[in-house]
């Protein structure tokens, strides 16, 4: 008797991460099931929700808006997959190794980490004005002769596509360098006694070393991508037209521009299962428990 | 045998090295090769990333007729602090000040949260708290996006629309999963040892949280803490969705209106941003490793 109560006595119960648990119920989960509620009413933001039954999703599944800013969601998160992979892997790698040059490049290429997607945004939107940015001076010698690159059907959407990346790259390119630095030494060691060269080394050593750190990062950019939303709010406002309107900025439009917030809530769900689903599913097959244990690593 | 001078790749076989003729050259002498590839590679990287951030830094020193006048890339002829003046006279400090408030009390929210709840996870035995980190876990990929409208709906109910509160309680609450996670892996470490010692020494749950878990969780804490002011700092959607008025603008609107104002002021709308930026440069080049590791901790967003 006296033993279970002060082994009982000593460990904290459920009272101590209940404040934690219920905060995040009540701003997290709440409205998680609340977006649900909501899809199936009409509700413009000032007069009380009305209850329409399916008429939300009937509508969605003959809005062309939506099927567009949906492939455009996927477009933009597989490109940005592919981009800042490719670079950001060999790229920490590099800045992994020794040296002093390396150390102060390491420095600057981290500040884009600092800045908010706002700033970013406002950033690039004055490089790229085609009146007084830069791009009214380099968009001619690579062929876009009036310099306005993001109000142009054909490359707004590459354009916000290259700032999210040189905005992601660094922590991905932060992920890797970490990683890098954990691989055993023995392991090149015995590479170079085996004779291997640069390029057989980081293809048959870094690169399966790096597996765990190219699907945390994949896990990352997969659900980033999809709900990117600033930068392109700011950027372009999801155009020209509507070429650069990804899922969730369709989504905040139709909801708080066209004050049609129980359209917005039926989007808001097809983002929250794409999310969720896309996330759980990558960490199931890779195995989530590696992720945090790597993490923790960090 | 001329071949040998040619050889890069993988020509000098397991029977080469203990060769007699000569200097030791095989395998030294490919590992001092300094990496050409890499090199120009993060060369090239270096390009991308430092000519916007030399022109945000140049620009926003320049006169906004010189400017327009000489173009965007030209040497600036003079370099005045006007831009930072004319900034700093405008609702500027106050959107400043309002993500201070907001950065401030969303730390204190979550510090104070995250501590019992990765104490809890970490020592208690109840099922209760094993469920409740699962849905914490799960609710690291919940995008807040998904979500605003009806926070949008509950914060008009609440009436707490256009309020700093608004964006506070929000923010604080996705940056919770997260703060617990680290905070509760980093507890782990704690060897289960002292917390029996305590325990012996009839320590209850809330004297083992103050005098013994507090302390050892200091790293994670200042790295959870860094994280979520960061977040908090640079937060958009939320001030976007549930805030209108300019007493309770945060900067990364701020930033936003600017542009929509001044648009064609570079200069002035570049001294702005890194306005907007200098508070963080100062902590990145005062604790640049201490951030980066909380950067990495907050992998999950």
């Amino acid at each position: 008797m006296s033993t279970t109560s002060v082994t009982g006595s000593g460990r904290p119960g459920f009272v101590w991460a209940a404040p934690a648990l219920a905060f995040f119920a009540l701003f997290a989960l709440l409205p998680m099931l609340a977006v649900v509620v909501l899809s199936f009413t009409a509700y413009d933001g000032l007069s009380a929700p009305r209850w329409t039954g399916l008429d939300n999703w009937v509508r969605l599944g003959s809005d062309p808006l939506f099927t567009e800013s949906l492939q455009l969601s996927f477009v933009l998160t597989g490109v940005s997959w592919v981009v800042q992979t490719a670079v950001a892997l060999p790229l920490g790698v590099w800045l992994a190794g020794r040296g002093r040059s390396r150390a102060v490049l390491a420095a600057l290429f981290f500040v884009p980490l600092l800045m908010s997607s706002a700033a970013i945004a406002v950033l690039w939107g004055t490089l790229f004005d085609p009146n007084f940015g830069l791009a009214s001076v380099l968009g001619p010698l690579v062929g876009i002769e009036d310099g306005n690159i993001i109000g142009s059907n054909r490359y707004a959407f590459a354009a916000v596509i290259a700032v999210i990346a040189w905005q992601y790259m660094p922590f991905h390119t932060l992920l890797y360098q970490a990683a890098a630095r954990a691989i055993p030494a023995q392991l090149y060691e015995a590479a170079l006694i085996d004779g291997a060269g640069r390029w057989r080394t980081f293809v048959s050593i870094t690169v399966p070393q790096l597996r765990d750190t190219i699907i945390t990062s994949g896990v990352l950019i997969v659900v980033g991508s999809m709900t990117t939303f600033e930068v392109v709010l700011i950027l372009t406002g999801g155009g020209p037209g509507t070429a650069s309107r990804i899922l969730p900025l369709h989504m905040y439009l139709e909801g708080f521009r066209s004050f049609d917030m129980g359209y917005a809530s039926a989007l808001a769900v097809v983002l929250l299962v794409l999310g969720t689903t896309l996330s759980l599913v990558i960490a199931r097959v890779t195995g989530y428990r590696r992720m945090t244990s790597q993490r923790e690593g960090m | 045998m001329s071949a040998t001078t040619t050889t890069t790749g993988p020509a000098p076989g397991r029977d080469a090295p203990p060769a007699p003729a000569g200097p030791p050259r095989p395998g030294r002498v490919r590992r001092a090769r300094p990496n050409l590839v890499g090199g120009l590679g993060a060369g090239v990287w270096f390009v991308v990333v430092a000519v916007p951030l030399y022109f945000l830094l140049v620009t926003s020193f320049r006169a906004s007729s010189d400017y327009l006048s000489d173009g965007p890339l030209a040497v600036p002829s003079g370099l005045t602090t006007d831009n930072y003046l004319e900034v700093l006279s405008s609702n500027f400090p106050r959107y400043f000040l309002n993500n201070v408030l907001v950065a401030a009390a969303c730390v204190a929210i979550v510090l104070v949260l995250a501590l019992p709840a990765a104490y809890a996870i970490v020592r208690s035995r109840s099922r209760w708290v094993a469920r409740g980190f699962t849905v914490l876990l799960l609710g690291l990929a919940v995008p807040a996006q998904a979500v605003i409208v009806p926070l949008y709906l509950m914060v008009t109910q609440l009436r707490l629309y256009d309020t700093l509160l608004a964006i506070i309680l929000p923010t604080a609450a996705f940056a919770l999963p997260l703060a617990v996670v680290v905070l509760s892996s980093s507890l782990r470490d704690i060897p289960g040892e002292l917390f029996e010692a305590a325990v012996l020494d009839g320590a209850g749950p809330g004297r083992v949280l103050v005098s013994l878990v507090l302390p050892l969780a200091r790293p994670g804490l200042a790295t959870i803490g860094i994280f979520t002011a960061l977040q908090a700092w640079n937060g958009f959607l939320f001030p976007l969705v549930l805030t209108q008025d300019a007493s309770v603008r945060v900067l990364t609107l701020g930033l936003w209106d600017f542009q929509g104002q001044y648009g064609t002021n570079v200069p002035l709308i570049t001294a702005a941003v890194l306005l907007s930026l200098l508070p963080l440069l100062v902590v990145y080049l005062l604790g640049r490793r201490f951030l980066l590791a909380g950067l990495t901790a907050g992998a999950g967003r």
